[in-house]
């Protein structure tokens, strides 16, 4: 336990240190929702239909965006190998690691998603609904996303290699996330799909950090 | 038994013999199931001379669900025990396999604007058939991603079993969702709820395609290992 907090408060310090290279995830996702109202109008009325969507949709992208990172330095200077080398078992540096990967990415994704939904004019009943769904939906990103990045490692143009090995994956969570939103915005209960989306985070935990590490092994031979 | 055929000599001579075969069945069943849907089998009496079009759409379909559960099956298999042909198997399955979705997507939107008065729709069913497509696409570019063969191969036999989650769903999306696409009609409890005129040929075109599958398989195998064995002999000629 305490080996598994050392290496997620190291990846943690890692990206506070990079300064604003770290918080990059967070400012695509708001660039990427404010290209919308210039992309469909101003109009209020538009703008609220799709606010949820486009909020779910930029904060996939802001996820996967950053994921790349997420073994590749370590790979490339070693240190994925004298962790591997640990004790510890390889899904818990991946834990670990996911871990620190949702607490730099995921969580700065949910503080900004209300203020984009204000900008988006969202109705106010979605606003808790956006937030715990977003807190359910994305560390299942995060992990499912691992796979991904273990994947990719040593391989050419890995960056869209990555959005083509994990969005498929990720279109699930992006439905239900979406789907509990609009169910909120529409006066419906909104249990069933937060119900599901803690499903896919809880499969998701026992599931990933094995195929994640099971690749790892391998990009490490 | 799963070892026997990790020797590639043995494997070249076996699948000679069985090309031929899996060939010619490929078009005996495949003329006569063509025969039976296209000019015997009746016409529906609600979607008329369009219902056709399942004869090529609904084994198509099948055989997108076959083709990657024998990849994710190869898979493992190249993982757990590390035989060298499951891992050709996979890497050969997956362009095939690719070629039946993309046909029963087409086939599907042929049909849908017709009967559903639309190209497409996103429900269930649909939707988890394009993410197989995606999947697809993404063990492709995995396989090929890398300098070193090997290392391709194995890290897209994981990707292949994690994938493996989206098959149950895209069976199961009919029951679990209200979807536009009707419910499974031939393999359910209770016996197959379509007349035999119209299942003859429907299973007659799905052994065609399944034969097809083994057909190009064997042949895209047999390729795999000569080129092995040409670069083998070509490093051994530059070496000396």
């Amino acid at each position: 336990m305490s080996r598994f907090l050392h290496i997620a408060r190291r990846d943690v310090r890692l990206a506070f240190r990079q300064g604003i290279g770290g918080l990059m995830a967070v400012m695509f996702f708001v660039l990427a929702v404010v290209l919308f109202p210039f992309g469909v109008g101003p109009e209020v009325n538009m703008l609220a239909r799709i606010s949820a969507g486009v909020i779910w949709v930029a904060a996939l992208l802001a996820s996967m965006l950053s994921l790349e990172q997420l073994f590749q330095a370590d790979f490339e200077d070693g240190s994925l190998e004298l962790l591997a080398l640990t004790p510890m078992p390889l899904e818990v540096v991946v834990l670990a690691k996911v871990t620190a990967h949702w607490l730099t990415t995921g969580l700065p994704l949910i503080a900004a998603a209300p203020l984009l939904a204000v900008l988006l004019h969202m109705n106010t009943e979605g606003f808790t609904v956006l937030i715990v769904a977003l807190a359910l939906g994305t560390p299942s990103l995060s992990l499912i996303g691992a796979v991904g990045a273990a994947l990719i490692l040593g391989s050419r143009r890995g960056g869209v290699l990555l959005s083509l090995l994990i969005l498929p994956l990720f279109i699930p969570v992006l439905i239900f996330g979406v789907g509990a939103v609009d169910a909120a915005l529409a006066g419906f209960t909104v249990r069933p799909q937060l119900f599901v989306l803690g499903a896919f985070f809880l499969a998701a935990l026992s599931l990933c950090p094995w195929a994640a590490a099971a690749a790892l092994r391998q990009a490490l031979e | 038994m799963i070892q026997r055929f990790a020797n590639p000599n043995r494997f070249m001579r076996l699948s000679a013999a069985v090309v031929p075969w899996m060939a010619g069945a490929t078009v005996i069943l495949g003329a006569a199931g063509l025969y039976l849907g296209l000019f015997q089998a009746p016409a529906d009496y609600q979607q008329g001379e369009s219902v056709r079009i399942m004869y090529v759409h609904v084994p198509a379909a099948w055989m997108a669900l076959f083709c990657y559960t024998s990849m994710a099956a190869a898979s493992a298999t190249a993982l757990i025990w590390k035989h060298p042909l499951a891992d050709l198997a996979a890497r050969s399955t997956a362009p095939i396999g690719i070629c039946f979705t993309f046909l029963a997507l087409i086939t599907g939107s042929l049909w849908g604007k017709p009967m559903w008065g639309t190209w497409w729709v996103w429900d269930a069913r649909l939707t988890s058939v394009l993410v197989l497509f995606f999947l697809y696409l993404g063990y492709m570019a995995l396989v090929n991603a890398f300098d070193d063969p090997a290392r391709g191969a194995k890290a897209a036999a994981v990707l292949a079993l994690v994938g493996f989650v989206n098959v149950p769903i895209i069976k199961f999306s009919v029951d679990w969702w209200n979807s536009l696409h009707q419910p499974a009609s031939v393999l359910k409890l209770g016996g197959p709820s379509i007349h035999p005129s119209m299942l003859a040929p429907l299973l007659l075109m799905a052994l065609a395609f399944t034969t097809y599958y083994f057909w190009v398989l064997l042949v895209r195998l047999r390729a795999e290992i000569l080129s092995t064995k040409i670069r083998a002999v070509r490093l051994r000629q530059v070496h000396g």
